[in-house]
């Protein structure tokens, strides 16, 4: 099954989901990266969809910078009245220190009241957009087909829908919204402060373009670290889970040694790049607030010699050092900020780039559902290939069967003769790249892909068991199906007796945090599975390898009256599994070698013939070596 | 039936996985105690080696606290001696001028070393947790191994780092902010203890509202937090199972049910935001009105020249600062929760006992006959219920020794205990004549390379995975281990041949490739004692043909302990072992088992191409009434 898994495709519009350049699956699934602004713009025109709040995030924010601005004017003006320098009497001086007092707290109370809703609305849109995207996310993975997921680590897929998705959404809520305060402050502010005084509050915010350059660079510099560092941190992740689950041979072959360096060597890379954007971090964000400092300084001195000069009062001094004191706080955030924009143009890019995957199999426009009439399968001249760097290489080519309802073909051949890939081309798994497959004379290309599904079932080798009851897992496919129908389908699948004999029966978990299955058992519970959604068209990909034969024989005679009127193919090795069935094909690399009845293909003497001596009659089959053991005695057992 | 999985060891709730399980509950249970002595006194343990480094950072705080507040005081200094109505003095201007300078240089310097400081190091002490323990999990027992889902642990060295990294770095700068915040009392109540007094009466106001607002805001945090976990997990378990979801067309009920779980988790975080958000005008209010009344105390008290102008103006930027550290401080608290829990759950993992250790006294295997002896070996996995029972039996150097048996009867726990995996309860395995807990682990090791039922492989070349973790083995004996298993063929007709890259866990190979290549392996690790578990299914017969080929001619020369699942292999033993329920039932060559018509015979001829997974019924109607599985 494993080399036809490999399979892809590409679709006629938007980028396909192929773009497999042969390295490891953790780097395999990178196109070119685009450009940081594009996904910045990109993320903003999103949060900018949520208007009204959008809307109400950015008025209030102006609000809330208008009101942070006044206190500084408060301030110096307070200054000035306590100095007496403005009003006459104490008396008026005393009633000026109260408004502005009054009008200071007044300001600071509607300053945080808009801050409130400033943050709370862009939040709002963050989450808002987080919502949207896990949904967008999760329903284009479960679209996405099989040579999609052939290629692309379950694991980074789930870090991509966790770590990248939370990094999108902060950017809108601190990043993006904080940016739009940080501007407002420094022009509001600029506005006020050259109309106050020109060469003060040009010195005053003599800091901001130099801010501003060393947060470019520091915005680059970071942006390729984080990327670097994301991808060290990948191949760590699949060092350490591979170890894990590999710990067995880990201890067998004593390689504590060599695994504890292959994790070292990656960490210490790792560690190198974590420190090293620390380092471009911090460097940065010191040398921005030594730059404010600066300015404050020459405020301080130009300020000073003014005042002695009498050009401006001690209050208006006071009013600027004010005003410098609340962009204090921005300043020190503005390398948080930078993070930010660097996490989520890295995150925002990881992210589009599956969401920007159109599923190379999907529904035609207007496709109509799959209509079932007598439910003949055909293969007509059937080819699929997979394209890998060395080009599309054929692993079917020119199968042609028919299957009618109620009869059974096997497909039996050695491993990566493409069995398993014809199993997946029924129901869409991959497209055919040349012949065709038809139900009932509707190509399966053209019909939906949900009809299509609903009507195929393929029991597969492995299954994936999710962390529910056993009843869940089996109604997987019918979720509304009722207990007796269950009970039925384990009963099949010969499982039912096992399912009671456990404390919690039916209600028993499964998957990850519930019990394990044997292998067996798992193939079982596949079949049930795949029964009860009562397909018209019947697949068993090498779905009992892991069942002994006797049982295997019950549930054959189970599924016979459940096959009855349904088209039923069986891929197996176990020749025993097949043998009865009205037509088999052996194939072998991807063509159809030889076919016939077991009596037929027996009687040819040709490759069937082999693995049948093989299997079921080697020197005359063991029963026989029993029987003639019983009357002769002693034998040879050479080894093989 | 016992309820295993095909690969492993039977299962049973060992030490290790009641830890686990105990914590599977509190995954839940965020927000516990923001302040754990345990968790902060281990964590200090790791922060001891970086302890010259941290309190150069620790003083850089500190000096950066100390130049800070003196900002404002130069301020007060230059507007007092030099900006005085009347009095104006330009010699002490630009005395305060070049004062401010040196201090904000001080201060840049200071900020620089305490900020790289503190974030390499955090850097450098998450790092060497997750390898510790990585280090350790090398070390813990098989047994807890088996028990733990590999994605639990991988949440620990992954989730619970990364957790700690944003509370470490914050940890610092909240040291800074606490330390400026009673810089800054300090310095109010030194400029003008009466004014200082009437500015900070407004705090208490602060606690006041915080005791109230906590209970609720910690009741929607918590709840943000675990909507969150069940998205994430649902997400994780649709990607891991997509095949199974498109298979059965379950991809709309799916999105409707995740749907409803990330509606949850929005509404859960809207609230949340809402706690946290109201909080911002409350502060802001506050500082509002201290600020006021400096303005009017402070303002009246300059009119009567009962203060100096300067103090008032450095006051007022005092008090502008004063409610950011408090603010951060908020946050803080949530953090240290979080990170309290994620340390709890390192430590876990650090305290997973080792159980197999070398003695003291333990020696190198030098000169080693290749034989395997049990003697009485009873052993089990848990308390009460042993597995094996009082198992003897001896292999000879060379011999090739078949174990057959159904599942559950103890093959898989005897090869497990050759390798030493396990500590037997009672009895002694023997390995060339020694007791295998008197030799090192390592040199124990090197005689004994094993091949397991599902091949593993890892990411990497081919070469790469046949060379593991021999690390001088050259491509030539590379090469030389693939031929003679019959690999050499297929590999070089992969497109990069020895060095393609195999995709996750061999994705690109067949299984029967995927044996092949594990047999390599074991030939390169070249080792006397050949432990293998063969291969249930899945097979086709001409790569079975290969693969039987290939066991034969790894078992040359070498000791060999199959665990037997085809009658090809149980034929080629020179002994078959059978086993039933823990003990040896039968022993002998093939002809001899057949001769003496017992459970050997009746499998055999009965056509069971797997030994493995036998009806209950039929073991009990060949052994006759009595036992049971």
């Amino acid at each position: 099954m494993s080399t036809s898994t490999a399979a892809s495709g590409v679709t006629p519009t938007g980028r396909s989901e192929t773009g497999g350049d042969g390295e490891i699956s953790i780097h395999a699934f990178r196109g070119r990266p685009k450009p940081d602004l594009t996904i910045l713009l990109r993320i903003a025109r999103m949060a900018l969809r949520y208007r009204w709040r959008m809307a109400v995030a950015i008025g209030a924010t102006i609000a809330a910078a208008t009101f942070q601005l006044l206190v500084p004017q408060f301030v110096g003006a307070a200054v000035d009245h306590a100095q007496g320098s403005l009003t006459g009497g104490d008396d008026d001086a005393r009633a000026a220190l109260t408004v502005a007092a009054l009008l200071l707290l007044g300001s600071s109370v509607m300053r945080g009241l808009f801050t409130m809703v400033h943050n709370y609305m862009g939040e709002s849109v963050g989450q808002h957009l987080g919502y949207e995207l896990r949904l967008l996310y999760y329903e284009k993975l479960q679209r996405l087909s099989f040579s999609f997921h052939d290629r692309v680590h379950a694991g980074d897929l789930i870090t991509r829908g966790m770590l990248d998705i939370e990094g999108v959404r902060k950017f809108v809520d601190s990043a993006f919204l904080r940016l739009i305060l940080l501007i407002l402050l420094v022009g509001i502010g600029t506005y006020i402060l050259l109309s106050a005084d020109l060469v003060l509050g040009l010195l005053a915010l003599s800091f901001v373009p130099f801010v501003g350059w060393r947060a470019v660079i520091m915005r680059f510099k970071l942006g390729r670290s984080w990327r670097m560092l994301q991808d060290r941190l990948s191949v760590l992740t699949t060092i350490m889970s591979e170890n894990l689950e590999g710990i067995r041979i880990v201890r067998a072959f004593v390689a504590r040694v060599h695994e504890l360096d292959k994790f070292r060597r990656v960490s210490d890379n790792a560690l190198a790049l974590a420190k090293q954007r620390i380092s471009i971090r911090m460097r940065n964000t010191s040398v921005m607030t030594y730059a404010y400092f600066c300015a404050m300084g020459l405020v301080l001195w130009v300020g000073g010699l003014k005042i002695i000069g009498g050009e401006i009062t001690v209050g208006k001094l006071a009013e600027f050092l004010a005003f410098m004191t609340i962009l204090q706080m921005p300043v020190r955030h503005t390398g948080m900020m930078i993070n930010g924009f660097a996490r989520a143009s890295a995150s925002g890019a990881r992210l589009f780039e599956v969401l920007d995957l159109e599923p190379a199999i999907r529904d035609k426009p207007d496709a109509p559902e799959l209509e079932i009439r007598d439910g003949v399968l055909r293969f007509d001249d059937v080819r699929f290939a997979y394209q890998d760097e060395s080009g599309d290489r054929e692993v079917v080519s020119g199968i042609s069967f028919e299957v009618r309802p109620g009869r059974t073909v096997g497909i039996v051949g050695p491993p990566g003769s493409g069995k398993s890939t014809i199993a997946h081309l029924i129901p869409r798994f991959y497209d055919v790249t040349g012949g065709a497959i038809t139900i009932d004379g509707q190509d399966v290309r053209d019909v939906t892909l949900e009809s299509l599904r609903r009507a195929v079932g393929v029991v597969q080798q492995d299954t994936f068991m999710f962390t529910a009851p056993i009843e869940r897992n089996v109604a997987y496919g019918d979720p509304w199906a009722d207990r007796d129908r269950i009970a039925g389908a384990t009963e099949s699948a010969q499982l039912h007796d096992y399912v009671v004999s456990l404390p919690l029966g039916y209600e028993t978990l499964v998957g990850e945090r519930g019990i394990s299955l044997s292998g067996g058992q798992r193939q079982r519970l596949s079949i049930a599975r795949s029964l009860l959604p009562t397909p018209s068209i019947l697949v068993f990909d090498d779905s009992t390898a892991a069942i002994d034969a006797a049982t295997e024989q019950r549930i054959r005679a189970a599924l016979r009256e459940v096959t009855e009127n349904r088209a039923t193919i069986i891929i197996s090795h176990r020749l025993s599994s097949l043998m009865h069935a009205d037509e088999i094909l052996f194939i072998d690399g991807g063509r159809i070698i030889e076919r016939g009845s077991h009596d037929e293909l027996v009687a040819a003497g040709g490759r069937y013939r082999a693995i049948y001596d093989l299997q079921i009659n080697p020197e005359g089959g063991p029963a026989a070596e029993a029987s003639r053991r019983a009357g002769e005695g002693a034998g040879g057992g050479e080894p093989s | 039936m016992t309820v295993s999985p095909a690969t492993t060891a039977p299962a049973g709730p060992g030490n290790g996985r009641l830890v686990l399980a105990l914590q599977g509950d509190r995954d839940e249970q965020i927000f516990g105690a923001a302040f754990d002595g345990g968790v902060i006194g281990r964590f200090l343990g790791f922060l001891r080696p970086y302890r010259r480094r941290l309190l150069a950072a620790i003083a850089a705080v500190l000096v950066f606290t100390l130049t800070q507040l003196a900002i404002p005081l130069i301020i007060r200094y230059a507007i007092d001696n030099a900006l005085v109505q009347g009095a104006t003095d330009r010699a002490f201007l630009e005395l305060a001028v070049v004062a401010f300078g040196l201090v904000i240089s001080v201060n840049a310097a200071a900020n620089f070393c305490q900020l790289a400081i503190v974030g390499s190091t955090a850097e450098q002490v998450l790092f060497d947790l997750r390898q510790a323990m990585y280090a350790h999990l090398q070390r813990v027992s098989l047994s807890f191994m088996d028990q733990t889902e590999v994605g639990r642990l991988m949440a620990r060295l992954q989730g619970d780092v990364d957790a700690l990294q944003e509370f470490l770095e914050s940890t610092i700068s909240a040291i800074g902010d606490l330390v400026l915040l009673l810089g800054i009392i300090v310095v109010l109540l030194g400029l003008d203890w009466q004014l200082g007094l009437f500015t900070l009466s407004v705090v208490p106001m602060l606690f006041v509202v915080r005791i109230v607002w906590l209970p609720h805001a910690r009741r929607a945090f918590v709840r943000a937090r675990q909507t969150s976990s069940l998205v994430n997990g649902a997400l994780a378990e649709n990607v891991n199972g997509v095949r199974t979801v498109q298979e059965m067309n379950r991809e709309r009920v799916n999105f409707d049910l995740f749907e409803e779980k990330a509606g949850d988790n929005l509404r859960a975080h809207l609230k949340a935001s809402k706690f946290a958000q109201i909080m911002v005008p409350m502060v802001d209010t506050l500082t509002g009105a201290a600020m006021a009344i400096v303005i009017i105390v402070g303002g009246n008290l300059v009119l009567r020249d009962a203060l100096d102008l300067g103090v008032m103006v450095a006051f007022i930027f005092y008090v502008q600062r004063f409610f950011d550290p408090i603010r951060s401080l908020t946050l803080q608290h949530t953090m240290m929760q979080r990170a309290m829990v994620s340390g709890r759950r390192i430590f876990e993992v650090l305290d997973v006992p080792i159980q197999i250790r070398d003695k003291a006294d333990a020696i190198e295997i030098t000169d080693f006959d290749g034989s395997i002896e049990f003697r009485n070996v009873t052993f089990g996995y848990l308390p009460g219920q042993p597995v094996l029972k009082d198992i003897s039996f001896r292999i000879e150097p060379g011999e090739t020794v078949a174990l057959v048996g159904p599942t559950g009867s103890g093959k898989t726990s005897i090869t497990a205990l050759a390798h030493r995996f396990y500590d037997v309860w009672e009895g002694q395995v023997l390995l060339g004549g020694h007791d295998v807990r008197d030799v090192t682990q390592d040199s124990l090791g090197r005689q004994v390379s094993m091949v397991l039922q599902e091949p593993f492989l890892f990411t990497g070349t081919v070469y790469d995975n046949i060379k593991y973790c021999k690390a001088d083995a050259g491509y030539s004996e590379v090469e030389a281990a693939a031929r003679v298993v019959g690999a050499h063929e297929f590999i070089t007709a992969l497109p990069g041949g020895y060095d393609t890259l195999l995709q996750q866990r061999g994705g690109n190979l067949s299984i029967g490739q995927r044996q092949l290549i594990s047999f390599a392996r074991a030939i390169v690790a070249d080792r006397k004692i050949l432990v293998l578990d063969e291969a249930t299914a899945s097979v086709d017969s001409y790569t079975e043909m290969l693969i039987q080929r290939a066991l034969s001619r790894l078992l040359e020369g070498r000791t060999g302990m199959v665990i037997a699942h085809r009658l090809a292999t149980v034929r080629g033993a020179d002994r078959i072992i059978v086993l039933q329920d823990g003990r040896i039932i039968e022993t002998g060559t093939h002809d001899e088992l057949m001769d003496r018509g017992g459970l050997y015979f009746r499998l055999y001829s009965m056509n069971y191409s797997s030994f493995d997974d036998i009806p209950d019924e039929l073991i009990r109607e060949v052994l006759g009434t009595g036992s049971s599985t």
